[in-house]
């Protein structure tokens, strides 16, 4: 069907288009404003050219499409490219967030913009590579070539704290990662090769998955990231700029979850349901614990990283019940959360970009004078809430329902993290917006720019649609994690088929 | 060129050959013309080292062996001879700025290098223990002289004793390693050694232990990497660069080639020896860099940590091991030259400063060099796309494969400690305040510069045929 390659096109031109910012020369006015250009109009052309994905795509196929394969490094690693219902959501949603980053930096960052602009286009490129690798030296090259831009963004554009943040920020994930190479390097030798669609019809000595079901749990975790390693995530989201939190919110954090899709559970399902309990406890605690620790927050920012952290817990805990209605609220949760937090964080990017404070205190009694603001906030905030009718309801609700069918302790535990998150998502929306404005800082506030309405407006029309007609991204998904939840299903029930006769 | 003998053929030694000749006319050339004649000698060493270089490449595949077994010229051979003949001719290239100071015009210094990669030659080729000697020692004096090119200078001078005293030792040690195996073996030639230890025995050990410790000087692997910190901050810039480089390539080469060739047999016992040394070289190198201030003491440690990655390799003791070591080295050598022609570059008012806190804020004021050097770090480290992931991943593959899972997973943690100095590098540059401008780059330096910075850059799109190559080199071994 395709004669050009589609996938490849879609990864690569955030490069090219980094390439045309290096060359785009000077630092004046006028070249600050040819770069933003330039990298709007990159991040919206493989925006349309990912739509052609979607268009092509066959959602009642479960296989890879788009698929590209090319010689590479000899013996068993190669080029290989291609997209199925579960990552393809993830690469659209990279490409959807992308401009919408290029458009929320367009004020915001004065210096160095070249460079900065730079650093998103490639980060965009590993990025969408990281969903779309077929083969596991591939991936990880996308996987972990993402947090040198990353490493810089926070560095170079970042708040007072932006060393400590950056380098926590690195080492922390590169020490989940490292343990996950020597996994790959592990599964390499069983398989004679890194192929990831091989290396999900070959049969992993049940020792083996143990292990290599905890390095790859000690990279995605860091990554989701999962209580106890969270700790690096409020950090690199208050010190990042805003677009910076908003890749980080909405992209980075879903690697976490698609890796355990797309690694553990077909690769390891033995293991996956070995360890299921430890995902459920940890799920669980995240959920709870890291609600608490959200009403406890006076930065903004730091408060909806912590809520982050919950939501992922939601997300863990559909995909290690591994039924179908767990893993596809995972997915959809991905989805759902990546639109929604990046808003949220869009949203303080609004209010600091003009007091250039996110201390919650600093606030209160915005709706007297942004009342479209005030509008775009509740919406957001009752999403991340999960109010029925936005996006976060579908998905914390499926994966409620999938993980009660397996188990009813998890499943009642993290319903307290409905309420928590609507405890402390409700003070902040009140302690900022509601309230009489006293302070003489706030009295000159302006509402909504356009500039800012373009990039959240689109968000907003997402977030209802999908709470109210959620199928377009279940369906996408739909035939793939049904084979994923079959296949997990009989790998698991073969085992303890074979354990009952002995 | 058959003029002799059978098993005396001269064909193998060609390229030797022309470079001892040509190195002595160098001699005699700037010896009759006086010193003013030091930039013609080192264009023109330059020269030969190309020369030498095609000769190598042309010598026909498969393996060949001269002088009874002595020299041997295979697929491994070739491949390390001619990334030690880059590694010295770029650091001659580099040289170029230190000598064309009017108290330091020493065309000597073109001779030396010239003499000590024609020694480097012989060790990649030894065959036997006396070879292997003969090119480890003319190699050593000559860099013990270079070491202390800079005869006016306290630190200079220092490095070159403090070289040559703890590298007579290593000779000693080396020398009494191999009478031991001599006398239990009853030969020299590595592949009478290997069909005589078939078994261990103690006294055979023993003499083992005493060669690799006197290898494991020569590639600064812990415990006898003390003198790599003071040398390369001791000796001028272009020759910490040349240690760093070409001689590393020929020590780790015979490394490789006395393990796995004379002792294939009693693999587990020098094993053991390896993973320990392998696990301390990675550890020291991480740790001990993170205090450092001065660059080049950075960059000691820094080499110090990658001969123990490029050892991980090595001690898994197989073809996969072998390959994982030329990949490393290869790489290695690009992104330790590239490092070294970032230092070389950094100068103020034509003073060359060598302090991390010198590099503040280079994003600002040079950025291609700070970009350039920021990529040459994050490779250092191990962070892919770039090329030192590669390196990493071969060796690290090998090792997993041999079941060495502990080594493997110290490994890869002290990579993580090692990834926090290079880091801080690379957050001097970026994320502080500007110190000052840099002088502008000197045509060489910018060349070596780009072309070592885009090998590690863009390493992922040509890996394949490297690879390919590396893999058909270590199979020669075996």
């Amino acid at each position: 069907m395709t004669t050009w390659p589609i996938l490849s096109v879609t990864t690569f031109l955030p490069l090219v288009g980094a390439l045309i910012v290096y060359l785009s020369r000077g630092d004046d006015e006028a070249a600050k404003r040819n770069s933003r250009w330039i990298a709007l109009w990159t991040t919206l052309i493989t925006f349309a050219v990912s739509v052609i994905l979607v268009m092509r795509f066959d959602p009642n196929s479960a296989d890879f499409q788009f698929v590209e394969k090319a010689n590479w490094l000899a013996t068993g690693i190669t080029y290989h490219m291609g997209v199925d219902g579960i990552s393809l959501p993830l690469v659209i949603l990279t490409t959807a967030v992308m401009p919408f980053c290029i458009i929320a930096s367009w004020k915001a960052i004065t210096n160095r913009v070249r460079e900065y602009m730079m650093a998103f286009l490639i980060l965009e490129t590993l990025m969408i590579g990281t969903f779309s690798a077929l083969d596991l030296v591939l991936f990880y090259l996308f996987f972990e070539g993402g947090l040198i831009p990353m490493f810089l963004i926070i560095g170079v554009w970042g708040g007072p704290r932006r060393v400590y943040a950056s380098f926590k920020f690195f080492l922390y994930t590169l020490l989940g990662s490292v343990l996950m190479l020597l996994a790959i390097m592990a599964l390499y030798w069983n398989g004679g090769t890194t192929d990831i669609p091989a290396l999900m019809h070959t049969a992993v000595p049940r020792s083996l998955q143990t292990w290599a079901w905890l390095a790859f749990f000690a990279s995605f975790a860091v990554k989701m990231p999962m209580w106890p390693v969270h700790t690096w995530l409020p950090d690199a989201h208050v010190e990042a700029p805003t677009a910076g939190s908003v890749v980080l919110a909405a992209i980075l954090l879903k690697m976490g979850g698609y890796g355990f899709l797309r690694f553990s559970l077909p690769m390891f399902p033995l293991a996956s349901h070995d360890f299921a309990p430890l995902v459920f406890t940890l799920s669980a605690i995240a959920i709870i614990y890291t609600s608490l620790v959200a009403l406890m927050q006076e930065d903004m920012k730091k408060l909806i990283a912590y809520s982050s952290v919950a939501h992922m817990g939601f997300v863990t805990m559909g995909i290690f019940a591994g039924t179908m209605q767990g893993v596809a609220g995972g997915v959809f949760q991905m989805i759902s959360h990546g639109i929604v937090s990046g808003a949220l964080f869009l949203c303080v990017g609004v209010v600091y970009d003009r007091l250039h404070t996110r201390e919650i205190a600093a606030y209160g009694g915005l709706v007297n004078r942004m009342p479209l603001y005030a509008l775009t906030f509740m919406i957001f905030t009752m999403a991340n809430v999960g109010l029925p009718g936005t996006s976060g309801f579908v998905g914390e609700f499926m994966t409620l329902l999938g993980t009660f069918k397996v188990s009813i302790p998890t499943a009642f535990f993290a319903t307290f993290g409905v309420i928590l998150s609507a405890c402390y998502a409700l003070w902040l929306y009140r302690k900022v917006v509601f309230g009489a404005l006293v302070k003489p800082s706030l009295a000159s506030m302006k509402d909504l720019t356009l500039r800012e309405c373009v990039t959240l407006f689109p968000m907003i029309a997402l977030t209802i649609l999908f709470g109210v007609y959620p199928k377009p991204v279940l369906d996408m998904s739909a035939a793939s994690v049904q084979q994923l939840v079959n296949n997990y299903n009989t790998a698991v029930t073969a085992v303890k088929a074979a354990a009952l006769l002995h | 060129m058959s003029f002799s003998t059978a098993g005396y053929q001269l064909a193998p030694v060609l390229p030797e050959l022309v470079l001892a000749i040509g190195a002595m006319a160098l001699l005699m050339l700037g010896a009759y013309r006086g010193q003013e004649t030091t930039r013609a000698v080192t264009s023109l060493a330059v020269l030969l080292l190309v020369v030498v270089g095609v000769l190598v490449y042309a010598q026909p595949a498969g393996k060949q062996v001269t002088f009874g077994g002595s020299f041997i010229v295979d697929d491994f051979a070739r491949f390390m001879k001619i990334l030690a003949l880059i590694g010295s001719a770029v650091t001659l290239v580099l040289s170029t700025e230190f000598l064309s100071d009017p108290s330091r015009r020493i065309f000597e210094y073109a001779i030396l290098v010239l003499l000590s990669t024609l020694g480097m030659m012989v060790l990649i080729s030894a065959g036997d223990l006396i070879s292997l000697y003969l090119g480890l020692e003319l190699m050593s004096l000559a860099l013990y002289v270079v070491a202390a090119s800079n005869r006016d200078n306290a630190k200079s001078t220092e490095a070159g004793l403090k070289y040559f005293v703890l590298g007579a030792l290593s000779s000693g040690m080396l020398l009494y390693g191999s009478s031991l195996i001599y006398g239990f073996t009853g030969t020299v030639s590595f592949a009478g050694i290997a069909a005589a230890a078939t078994v261990s025995n103690v006294g055979l050990v023993f003499g083992l232990v005493f060669l690799l410790a006197g290898l494991c000087f020569k590639v600064s692997a812990v415990p006898f990497h003390m003198w790599t910190p003071d040398v390369y901050e001791g000796a001028p810039t272009p020759v910490t660069a040349f240690f760093a480089s070409a001689p590393k390539v020929a020590a780790l080469a015979v490394f490789t080639r006395v393990t796995l060739t004379a002792f294939p047999g009693i693999v587990s016992q020098w094993q053991q020896i390896l993973v320990f040394v392998s696990i301390a070289s990675m550890a020291l190198g991480s740790f001990a860099a993170i205090g450092q201030s001065n660059i080049k003491r950075l960059m000691a440690y820094s080499s110090i940590g990658h001969m123990g990655f490029a050892l991980v390799g090595l001690a898994a003791g197989t073809v996969e091991g072998a390959q994982g070591v030329l990949m490393y080295i290869v790489i290695y050598v690009a992104m330790t030259l590239g490092s070294f022609s970032v230092i070389l570059a950094m100068k103020r008012n034509g003073q060359a400063v060598e302090q991390i806190s010198d590099f503040a804020g280079l994003s600002r004021t040079n950025p291609l060099l700070a970009f350039m050097f920021a990529m040459l770090l994050f490779s250092l480290a191990g962070i892919p796309p770039l090329a030192g992931f590669f390196a990493k991943w071969y060796v690290f593959v090998a090792a997993i494969k041999a079941n060495l899972f502990t080594l493997a997973v110290i490994g890869v943690l002290s990579s993580v400690v090692g990834a926090y100095y290079y880091l801080t590098i690379v957050k001097t540059m970026y994320f502080d305040e500007p110190a000052g401008q840099v002088d502008p780059m000197r045509v060489e330096v910018k060349t070596v510069l780009a072309v070592a910075g885009l090998f590690t850059i863009l390493f992922a799109l040509f890996a394949g045929p490297v690879v390919s190559v590396a893999s058909a080199a270590a199979k020669s071994l075996f």
